[in-house]
């Protein structure tokens, strides 16, 4: 909302002097953020001048300029900067005639731009100023021609200061009114609270209006003018309508030109002056804060029927749109069919026009969920409707009429017709009781008494005593005062917050970090600690790349969609981190930054196959039924939390005495390794396959089937728990993200590590007995897997083998073709006693005999 | 033993040095004083020029050796008659004495020599190393987020956290978001296909909190930190998905002041021992009381100044009771902030495209500290 200065100081004492920025400070503190700062942008000298004379000029480019004399001060007098009283000023306009008084911007002067005025040589004569038009005042949009003040109905002296005359000195703040202050959509409103800020007197313009300098015009009607609210279908139990005010005003001459100070308070707020009948309309929509219609009173046939419109019925808007009506639109009708969707827009069979004599003037109150529903589908925001969403004050609408009516009667002529209707249902709101010491007890300051009624009263309460405290009435236009808490709000406010002391609660003892929360900090902070940069990617992709990185097998996989993503092209919910990892390495090699290794933590989200997600509307304010809390949790689809990364170029740049070394599928394996230890849950890798992966280097990562087996190296094949994968990404599609081939990746569903983590572990004591140690080679198929053969040498030995590491594999010559050779260092100890060679080979025989039987491997000779 | 070395090597004076040559020295024929001094001489000087381990391994064959002069004359003392074996004993004994701590001492100078050189061989320019080891980093939004969980969590709060894809009745309505209130439509909503379904992304963090009261007991003292979701373009100031972290406190008789003393906290630990905050009256549909909230930012680059931290206030009565609690009995406060806002003003981010490119060169210069 914007509020000119000058329109404020009508109703609420302005100090001289005040700035804009001191009305946006006293403004913020009652709750309006500031937003901007309007004007005209101009400087004078701009005064008014006459048009003596012109010469008409024909230039080689085609154009005529007119070579004008022009009287900018009295006879015998300087002109305002300084010059000769006439003026020879080149203008390229021909809209004007001698005689004509016009905006001469005088040399010094200058225009929105900035544009300085200055006298200038210009077709062969010294042009000493500019006249202006409306669009280079700022005043219209225009330009076919300048300003002729006669056209606005003025007729100054020449010399008069044009800034002034046309109130092109004033200035506008912009403040942010927040939904539930509807009020503050309005001069009055923001008066108001401008009083409530810093105590200056307001002086309520539905009281009390300067045009007249008393009350309003008649609120009663000699005549009615039939008017029916028949809403056979309210929204959620609210009748479209609680009050509709009409009045009749004839004889109006539509074609008059609308005074330079409503244009110029118009054009502030953010609104072109059309005519002189819309423009009051508009004007006292935003002095009342009351939304305002005018129609042709001769083209309405019949009165006026409020009602609900038929599925598929039509009005055709003053925009000329035919639109297509639902049942929750509310019309504005007579005889012939609808003539204004209510709220929202006038209909063109009844719009005013220049040749419009009769006015029938509404002011209607029009329910806010309507109108909010009515604007949404049919798109069409407004400031009408922006103000009946928030709520109107119902009482207002008779004023609004009387205003607009004198206005017409001023400014445009008419007279007022004693026709009119006042339909007014609306209830008044009822009182809310304030327990003595509530404000002080929810604010945490002792309110005195008299700071609580009289800051109450300030907003226009009405209170009385009650046996527990205060009985208030809120006033008509703050429908938001519903409750004590409310009230409370409105105590602090006008108070003020500053008085609010600082006070550290005490909360009980808590439980800290949960395991799920300490495991997640762990795992970003060691994957951090050994090389890996964390990013955030947003988690927006399309529909083939969620397929492609979503499920190891499927090739299609049930997706989140959006209805309204920013990039069509990114319409769904990632269900992987890869994509978003990979855009971003590209990036980053983009940048020159060639090697990078980054991680991510973050939700990806997989609806399961088959089921329907969703819940139907359900209300606030009561705690729902265990059967709907379950409903609402079963809502929305599962939504893990991944860890992912991606390992690109060299793991160590070449370097002094070292060369590059690049990523590859095993320091993705080294990063499931770094994840594992952080999170302490014991992973296995085993042989896998998954769509984006490297058909050949991809290593599938399960929970370990016992943690207390063997060393970290692992000693089983884990359980059938998939937590992700590792290794390197299939060529295709590092290349359809402009990587190079090898690729380093894994994806691991940190919540499944999670729900395995927190198990405290059961320590085995160090045994301190010498140990042997031996080297074993086994010649075994290529086909079996390494950790498989060492998981049998591990079991077959038995509990004399301590560790056991795979440290060698060779194929080639002494091999069998398809046969390769493992060697594993094994190290030996008993608990009790010094362990000899023999023992040690006895066991390390029976670890070789148990790969002899399930793979057939034997000793290498 | 160290010591003792030292005095017999005082007290031992060496002669001249001279040329030795083994070969001169010829055989003994008995044990005399002239002799032994001779064999002592020889050896003695033999010693102290040489110049390495290695000399001092002839040294010790020609010297000290079983052929060495004065192990020949050792060797004769079994001729000796049994009356003169006492002083030619004495004699022998003294003189190895004198040459096995002359060696001693010298082969001890060597080593240490030695060591050095080996030492000195061995330096290297520590300023060109090579790097065994790749630096990674932290993103800085998740260090901040974090910190500030670690500063609720030391005052006995605790974190809750929820889905980002969120059911509208958690989003909206338990927040006393009207289905037709304007400011259900002001959130910028990204909403889930099928629209019936009422799913969205959460606009805020406040659906954890609802999510929370249902889960717990009373008195509720959480922080929720996490990701939002608003369909904003990114720019240098807006990003369409955001992290926020909000606070929730219910207990019984819980004020407007302590929501300040608990933002005052806040405000200090992120901002500095110079910050404070400034509430202005503000409207949100989840709190009533609201306020906005402007933290003084009093190492600003550019001048101490306030600026806008974020939206506050005491828990709707419509919200409690959408979880079940009573508002005549309990009371809450509740605050929101963004955390990149945050890291903007705390650590002098100029532009969001930083935050959301992962260029890694903006979370390397945080590394693991924020």
């Amino acid at each position: 909302m914007r509020i000119p200065l000058s329109w404020l100081a009508e109703y609420v004492d302005l100090e001289p002097g005040t700035t804009p920025e001191q009305v946006h400070a006293a403004l913020v503190k009652v709750g309006f953020e500031e937003e901007d700062l309007h004007d005209f942008a101009l400087s004078g000298p701009i005064v008014v001048g006459e048009v003596l004379s012109f010469e008409e000029e024909p230039q080689s480019n085609g154009k005529t300029i007119r070579w004008c004399q022009v009287r900018v001060a009295a006879d015998g007098q300087k002109a305002a900067d300084g010059g000769d009283p006439v003026h020879g000023i080149v203008c390229g306009a021909g809209n004007f005639f001698v005689g004509d008084k016009v905006v001469v911007t005088l040399p010094g002067s200058v225009l929105p731009g900035p544009f300085p005025i200055a006298a200038r040589k210009t077709y062969g004569h010294v042009s000493d100023g500019m006249m202006a038009s409306a669009k280079e005042l700022g005043l219209g949009e225009g330009h076919d021609g300048i300003v002729r003040l006669a056209e606005m109905g003025v007729d100054p002296e020449v010399g008069t200061d044009a800034l002034e005359l046309l109130g092109l000195n004033d200035a506008a703040v912009e403040i942010n009114v927040t939904p539930d202050r509807g009020y503050a959509f309005s001069v009055r409103g923001v008066a108001r609270e401008y009083a409530h800020s810093t105590g200056a007197a307001f002086r309520d313009p539905a009281l009390y209006l300067p045009a007249t300098g008393a009350a309003p015009v008649a609120t009663s009607f000699g005549t009615e003018f039939p008017v029916t609210i028949a809403d056979d279908a309210p929204i959620r139990g609210r009748a479209g309508a609680s009050a509709f005010v009409t009045r009749v005003v004839r004889g109006v001459d539509a074609t008059k030109p609308t005074p330079p100070w409503m244009v110029a308070r118009l054009r502030l707020v953010g609104v072109r002056s059309i005519s002189l009948i819309v423009d009051i309309t508009n004007y006292v929509m935003f002095e009342l804060g009351q939304p305002l219609h005018g129609y042709d009173l001769d083209t309405l046939s019949g009165g006026i029927v409020v009602r609900r419109a038929t599925e598929g019925e039509k009005i055709t808007t003053l925009d000329n749109q035919v639109r297509s009506l639902s049942v929750e639109d509310l019309l504005i009708t007579d005889n012939s069919g609808p003539i204004g969707l209510a709220g929202i827009m006038g209909g063109a069979t009844t719009e005013i026009t220049d040749a419009t004599h009769n006015v029938l003037i509404e002011a209607a109150n029009f329910d806010p969920v309507t109108i909010a529903r009515s604007a949404r589908r049919h798109k069409l925001p407004s400031e009408a409707s922006r103000r009946f969403e928030r709520g109107v004050d119902p009482e207002v609408a008779v004023v609004a009429v009387g205003r607009v009516a004198q206005l017409l009667v001023d400014l445009a002529g008419g007279t007022i017709d004693d026709a009119g209707s006042n339909l007014n249902a609306s209830v008044a709101a009822s009182a809310i009781e304030l327990p003595t010491g509530f404000v002080s007890g929810l604010i945490g300051y002792e309110y005195t008494a008299d700071q609580v009624s009289s800051s109450l009263s300030e907003i226009g309460a009405t209170l009385t005593s009650s046996p527990t405290g205060l009985s208030v009435t809120p006033p008509s236009w703050r429908p938001d005062l519903t409750d004590k808490w409310t009230l409370a709000e409105e105590v602090a406010r006008i108070v003020g917050y500053d008085l609010i002391p600082a006070v550290l609660p005490v909360a009980p003892p808590g439980r800290g970090y949960t395991v799920a929360q300490q495991v997640r900090r762990r795992v970003s902070e060691t994957l951090a600690a050994t090389g890996h940069t964390e990013i955030l990617s947003y988690p927006f992709l399309d529909e083939t790349t969620n397929n492609l990185f979503g499920d190891a097998v499927a090739a299609s996989i049930p997706q989140v969609t959006l209805v309204n993503p920013l990039d069509s092209e990114q319409g769904n919910m990632r269900t992987s981190l890869l994509p978003g990892l990979l855009a971003t390495a590209a990036r980053n090699r983009s940048r020159g930054l060639t090697s990078v290794s980054l991680f991510e933590t973050g939700l990806v989200f997989l609806p399961a196959a088959g089921v329907t997600y969703g819940h139907g509307l359900l209300a606030g304010a009561v705690r729902p039924t265990s059967e709907q809390e379950a409903a609402l949790h079963a809502a929305i689809p599962p939504q893990p939390r991944f860890v992912s990364g991606v390992l690109i170029g060299d793991a160590l740049e070449r370097q002094p005495g070292q060369k590059p070394v690049a990523f590859d599928w095993q320091d993705a394996l080294a990063s499931i390794q770094q994840i594992a230890l952080a999170s302490g849950v014991k992973l296995a890798v085993r042989q896998g396959a998954h769509r984006a992966f490297h058909p050949g280097r991809t290593a599938e990562i399960v929970i370990a089937s016992s943690a207390n087996n063997v060393s970290n190296n692992g000693s089983n094949n884990g359980s059938d728990e998939v937590v992700g994968f590792a290794g390197e990404l299939v060529p295709s599609v590092t290349e359809e993200f402009h990587l190079p081939r090898v690729v380093a990746a894994f994806e691991i569903n940190l919540d499944v590590i999670i729900a395995h983590a927190g198990v405290p572990h059961r320590a085995h004591d160090i045994q301190t007995m010498p140990a042997a140690t031996q080297d074993l080679s086994l010649v075994v198929v290529s086909t079996v897997p390494a950790r498989d053969v060492l998981a049998a040498v591990i079991e077959g030995a038995g509990d004399l083998l301590e560790d056991a590491q795979l440290v060698d594999v060779y194929e080639g010559p002494g091999v069998t073709d398809g046969s390769r050779s493992l060697t594993f260092a094994l190290r030996f100890r008993a608990k009790d006693r010094t362990l000899t060679a023999a023992e040690a080979t006895v066991s390390k025989d029976a670890g070789v005999a148990l790969a002899h039987s399930r793979f057939g491997a034997t000793l290498r000779e | 033993m160290a010591r003792r070395f030292l005095r017999l090597v005082f007290q031992y004076r060496a002669p001249a040095p001279h040329k030795v040559r083994l070969g001169l020295v010829s055989a003994p024929i008995e044990i005399n004083e002239s002799a032994v001094k001779a064999a002592v001489s020889s050896a003695l000087a033999a010693i102290a020029v040489a110049a390495d381990s290695a000399a001092l391994k002839v040294v010790r064959t020609a010297h000290l050796g079983e052929a060495s002069p004065l192990s020949q004359l050792n060797a004769l003392m079994r001729s000796v008659a049994p009356e003169a074996k006492a002083e030619a004993g004495k004699l022998m004994g003294q003189a190895k004495g004198h040459v096995a701590v002359a060696f001693a001492v010298r082969e001890e100078e060597i080593l240490v020599v030695e060591q050095q050189a080996q030492l000195a061989a061995e330096s290297v320019d520590v300023t060109a190393a090579a790097s065994r080891w790749s630096a990674g980093a932290r993103h800085p939004l998740m260090l901040l987020q974090e910190s500030i969980c670690d500063a609720f969590v030391g005052m006995g709060w605790e974190i809750s956290e929820g889905p980002e894809l969120e059911s509208e009745w958690f989003n909206f309505d338990a927040l006393n978001f009207d289905e037709d209130h304007p400011a259900r439509a002001m959130q910028d909503t990204f909403f889930v296909e099928p629209a019936e379904a009422h799913l969205v992304l959460r606009t805020h963090t406040s659906p954890v909190q609802v999510r929370t009261m249902l889960e717990r007991e009373v008195p509720i003292y959480i922080l929720a930190p996490g990701r939002v979701y608003r369909t904003d373009e990114l720019d240098a100031t807006h990003t369409p998905v955001f992290t926020q972290f909000e606070g929730l406190a219910i207990d019984k008789g819980l004020t407007m002041a302590h929501l300040r003393g608990t933002l005052e906290h806040a405000a200090r630990l992120m901002f500095g021992e110079g910050a404070k905050i400034r509430l202005r009256p503000n409207y949100f549909p989840f709190t009533e009381p609201s306020a906005e909230l402007d933290v003084w930012h009093p190492t600003f680059v550019g001048g101490a100044r306030w600026i806008e931290w974020g939206g506050c206030g005491m828990i709707n009565q419509n919200v409690l009771r959408s979880a079940g609690i009573d508002p005549e009995v309990y009371s809450g406060f509740a605050f929101g902030m963004g955390v990149e806002r945050t890291l903007m003003f705390r650590n002098e981010v100029g532009d969001m495209h930083d935050m959301v490119e992962g260029d890694v060169r903006f979370s390397q210069q945080f590394g693991m500290v924020v």
